[in-house]
């Protein structure tokens, strides 16, 4: 037997030990939870000189964009990053939804099983391989065989192109997120509505999706905001010129493309450096309230079913 | 009889309309399927005539922009030092914030989900934001684009994708084990990091795997932060190249045989990618033994 | 009269069990007892109790679960806690070893004192508390780690040890679940593949390991296949003579095979308690009679 000295010399040090645990990983967890007020304040901190001679509405409303001149009109930036992404959401919402459905509903357990790889690779690739995979088949496709359906010219690199490779980078995203929520449903309302003799096709569009609503919209919009901050592949393939774009046809220039292009001058001009740092903040405020609402919805969606 | 065969029209609709709809959804999926095969068809495709050992065995020579000589290896290198470097920070403060919230915080069910909001929505913010947060953050620091930089940025940035899957892990574990280790007169420091941690191994790993991935991959938020330089580094202070940033750089050169390199990188860091992938999968399988299923 | 009938053929089934696990001491053990019985509670009404629990209360949003619970556990027997599913037999368990802890919706008032000392509010560490006793629960929780690691979990949290007295002290604590023989060639094999009985045993074990005077089980049995249900209760009657056994039960017959003392719990209130032979016998109130017929479930 052990002698009971042994042990309680013992203790004393277990104890200490974890509450000294106790403290640093409270500090740490403290920190992270800190971390998005900290990013926040970094970057208005950076921007503030910016609005030392320009108003937050003029900048926003403005689409003239002059560096050397101190004009910075964030208006050609905004609305190409408005198309892009609700071009992007329009194409690979319907298919996810779709998708979704047919992976919880329709098909046998193995293809779940085969898809869900495809699902997290999709995930996995990162941003300037879909750049590149843009650059080399969408751009081409684009230029040479959708546009001249349209009766137009162009170089291929377009919103059209941008929303395109989006649209496939935030697939997997929202995917994984509609199955989600449609698991959340309990099994037994379909089949309340199987049972009473309703096709599966009307169970799911009448019970189902109905149920789901909520959550699918949000899905939609954490998909959105997740587009939104998408930086390196569109900006490959979107074109980058400062106009306010007309159509889906001509180039854009994102937010998220306007840092990235810039940030060698960045040092250069404090104006300049400071508008930049505005867009990322910018950019910030608008992927957080996006992604804020839709997961509040998510939120009291699930609650729904506890 | 008209009530009749309105009722079998509204049927044959209904018909129609499962037919049309399950259609749609069949397409729908596969083509998520096609698109990842044309996606690695087209790298393949265009990366593989432009490889070869040169590549992957060299750093860039005199007049590697202009098409001469030289690889990819600092790029190589450097992403590979930049994932582990990060991933690393983000593995030794994430996983101690996940065991913390699901052991001490167990009985704070309102303030945990609370950090998992927080955490979610970090995970959402984008990358470049972080770069130019980052970037920020190094001037106020005084510090150089290096590699310590990046890794700190990029660190930061797979963190909420770290705490997230591991506590989506520990989350699932039932009280009974916690009673279990308890009963036995465990703390809660041993019943974390020796019984939670293990039980919930398969997501650890997984975890890590999937930040070592993005970490990897993220283009934007070192294009701030680690500089470029065509040596490997040899100290955190150095700057450095990293495959992503390669690819984007030489992609954007007018020169053709420049082009052809960022194709055949691309084929690499495609490679890597997949090669996590597959082995997150073996992993999580190979672990899974220890940990007991209820 | 029914109801006497009734429990001294329980009695008979006590004595059958207990007969085919001693089968040393076989009849003469037994008879000793069941003689004995009286006069040995007797003699421990004068000794201080193991565990006692005074006026313990528990409420979860107002809705009581315990009620003014007062027990007496006597030391190196058999206590059995009998009573219909949802009577707070589990919950005065958790109680007994401060799990109550980690259900905050809990609000637990009162006392409980081993070998005289309060637990419930005392200041001292609880870790130190809860390695008095060992807990089995309703289905097994082995840790996540091989058969030999859960073992020596329980040894290495009471400090460093030496690999050798290690591997000796794994065996002893494996000899005294009886599970030794069927896993001493796979020691390093995660406890997760051990059948759902072995996996109870090598909890006991485990429990065993940390050196505790009072082995708490809850249900120990209801998850387990009736060969292994006996073993456990074979390995319990063995181990009384060191320990102070407190085992949750609904099973009637488990309870009069191997219980030295009952007490019966209804509704969250211990309605009844008192040595086994004179709860089987002589029931007092008409709700233990009742359940005893096995008109209350
Ligand atoms: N965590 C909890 N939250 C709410 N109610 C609980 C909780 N734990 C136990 N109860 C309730 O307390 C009562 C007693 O439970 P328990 O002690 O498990 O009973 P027993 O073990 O006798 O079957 C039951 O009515 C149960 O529903
Ligand atoms: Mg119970």
């Amino acid at each position: 037997m052990i002698s009971l000295f042994s042990i309680q010399r013992m203790i004393p040090g277990r104890v200490k030990a974890d509450r000294f645990n106790r403290t640093w990983m409270f500090a740490w967890l403290l920190v992270i939870v800190v971390l998005p007020l900290a990013i926040a304040f970094g970057l208005i901190w950076k921007s503030s000189l910016l609005f030392e001679d320009h108003s937050l509405i003029e900048m926003i409303v403005s689409s003239e964009w002059k560096t050397l001149s101190g004009k910075f009109g964030f208006l050609p930036f905004i609305i190409s990053s408005l198309w892009v992404t609700f071009l992007a959401l329009i194409f690979a919402g319907p298919v996810c939804l779709f998708s979704a459905i047919y992976l919880t509903f329709y098909a046998k357990a193995i293809v779940l099983k085969m898809m869900q790889p495809v699902i997290d690779i999709l995930a996995g690739i990162p941003s300037v391989i879909y750049g590149v995979w843009g650059v080399v088949a969408i751009v081409p496709i684009v230029s040479k065989y959708v546009a001249p359906v349209f009766g137009v010219q162009t170089s291929g690199y377009t919103i059209l192109t941008g929303a395109v490779v989006l649209a496939v980078m935030i697939i997997p995203f929202i995917l994984n997120i509609i199955i989600e929520i449609l698991n959340t449903i309990p099994k037994e309302l379909s089949e309340a509505s199987l049972s009473l003799g309703a096709g599966k096709w009307y169970t799911v569009k009448q019970v189902v999706l109905r149920k789901a609503f909520p959550g699918v919209v949000s899905a939609m919009g954490l998909g959105l905001s997740r587009a939104f901050g998408e930086t390196i592949a569109v900006l490959m393939v979107v074109g980058n010129v400062v106009h306010i774009p007309k159509g889906i046809f001509q180039p854009g220039y994102p937010l998220p493309a306007l840092i990235a292009n810039n940030y060698g001058e960045m040092m250069s001009i404090p104006q300049y450096d400071s508008a930049l740092m505005f867009s990322a903040l910018l950019l910030l405020t608008i992927v957080l309230v996006f992604n804020l609402v839709s997961r509040f919805m998510i939120i009291r969606y699930e609650e729904k079913f506890r | 009889m008209k009530k009749n065969s309105g009722k079998s029209f509204k049927k044959t609709r209904l018909k129609y309309e499962e037919y049309f709809f399950r259609w749609v959804m069949f397409l729908s999926n596969y083509i998520i399927a096609l698109i990842l095969g044309f996606i690695i068809y087209t790298i393949l495709k265009t990366g593989i005539p432009a490889l070869s050992l040169e590549m992957i065995t060299e750093t860039p020579k005199g007049g590697f922009y202009f098409g001469k000589e030289g690889g990819v290896l600092n790029a190589i290198i450097g992403s590979l030092y930049l994932g582990l470097g990060s991933t690393f920070l983000a593995f030794v403060v994430g996983l101690p914030v996940a065991l913390f919230m699901n052991t001490w915080l167990m009985n704070k069910k309102r303030t945990v989900n609370l950090v998992r909001f927080i955490l979610d929505l970090l995970w959402g913010v984008p990358s470049i934001v972080y770069g130019a947060f980052g970037f920020t953050l190094m001037v106020l620091l005084g510090l150089k684009a290096s590699l310590l930089a990046g890794i700190i940025v990029i660190a930061l940035l797979i963190l909420p994708i770290m705490i997230r899957g591991i506590d989506e892990g520990l989350k699932n574990i039932p009280k009974g084990l916690y009673e279990a280790s308890y009963s036995l007169g465990s703390t809660k420091s041993e019943t974390a990091f020796k019984v939670m941690m293990k039980q919930t191994m398969p997501c650890i790993i997984t975890a890590v795997l999937l930040s070592f991935g993005r970490a990897i991959g993220d283009t934007a938020a070192v294009l701030f932060t680690t500089g470029f330089t065509d040596n490997i580094p040899t100290s955190l202070s150095q700057p450095t190249a990293t495959l992503p940033l390669a690819i984007f750089f030489q992609l954007s050169s007018p020169i053709p045989e420049v082009k052809q390199r960022a194709y055949a990188a691309a084929v690499i860091l495609t490679a890597i990618i997949l090669v996590i992938s597959i082995l997150s999968r073996v992993f999580t399988y190979r672990y899974k033994k220890h940990s007991i299923k209820f | 009269m029914e109801t006497t009938h009734f429990s001294s053929s329980l009695l008979e089934d006590k004595n059958e069990a207990d007969a085919s696990i001693q089968n040393k001491e076989t009849t003469y053990f037994y008879r000793k007892k069941v003689d004995g019985a009286n006069q040995e509670t007797e003699r421990n009404k004068g000794e201080a109790s193991k565990i006692e629990v005074r006026g313990l209360n528990l409420k979860i949003k107002n809705k009581v679960i315990l009620n003014d619970i007062n027990v007496k556990i006597p030391r190196n027997k058999i206590t059995i806690i009998l009573g219909p599913s949802g009577c707070g037999k589990t919950t005065l368990m958790k109680s007994m070893n401060r799990l109550t802890e980690l259900y905050p919706e809990m609000n637990v008032k009162g006392e409980i004192f081993i070998d005289g000392e309060e637990i419930l509010n005392s200041r001292r560490d609880v870790t130190e508390i809860r390695k008095q006793m060992g807990l089995l629960s309703q289905r097994p929780y082995p840790l996540p780690m091989s058969i030999y690691k859960n073992v020596a979990y329980g040894l290495k949290i009471s400090g460093r040890l030496k690999k050798r007295f290690l591997d000796k002290r794994v065996e002893h604590y494996l000899r005294q679940a009886s599970l030794w023989n069927e896993v001493k060639d796979r020691l390093r094999d995660p406890a997760s593949g051990l059948s759902i009985g072995q996996q109870q045993r090598l909890c006991l074990a485990r429990g065993l390991a940390v050196d505790p005077d009072i082995i708490l089980a809850d249900e120990p049995t209801s998850a387990l296949d009736p060969i292994s249900s006996q073993e456990i209760e074979k390995k319990f009657v063995e181990l009384k003579n060191n320990y102070t056994i407190v085992m949750v039960t609904h099973i009637l017959r488990q309870a009069a095979r191997i219980a030295d003392y009952v007490v019966f719990m209804y509704l969250g209130e211990v309605i009844e308690q008192g040595p086994a032979n004179e709860f089987f016998n002589n029931p007092k109130t008409e709700i233990t009679k009742a359940y005893l017929k096995g008109s209350i479930n």
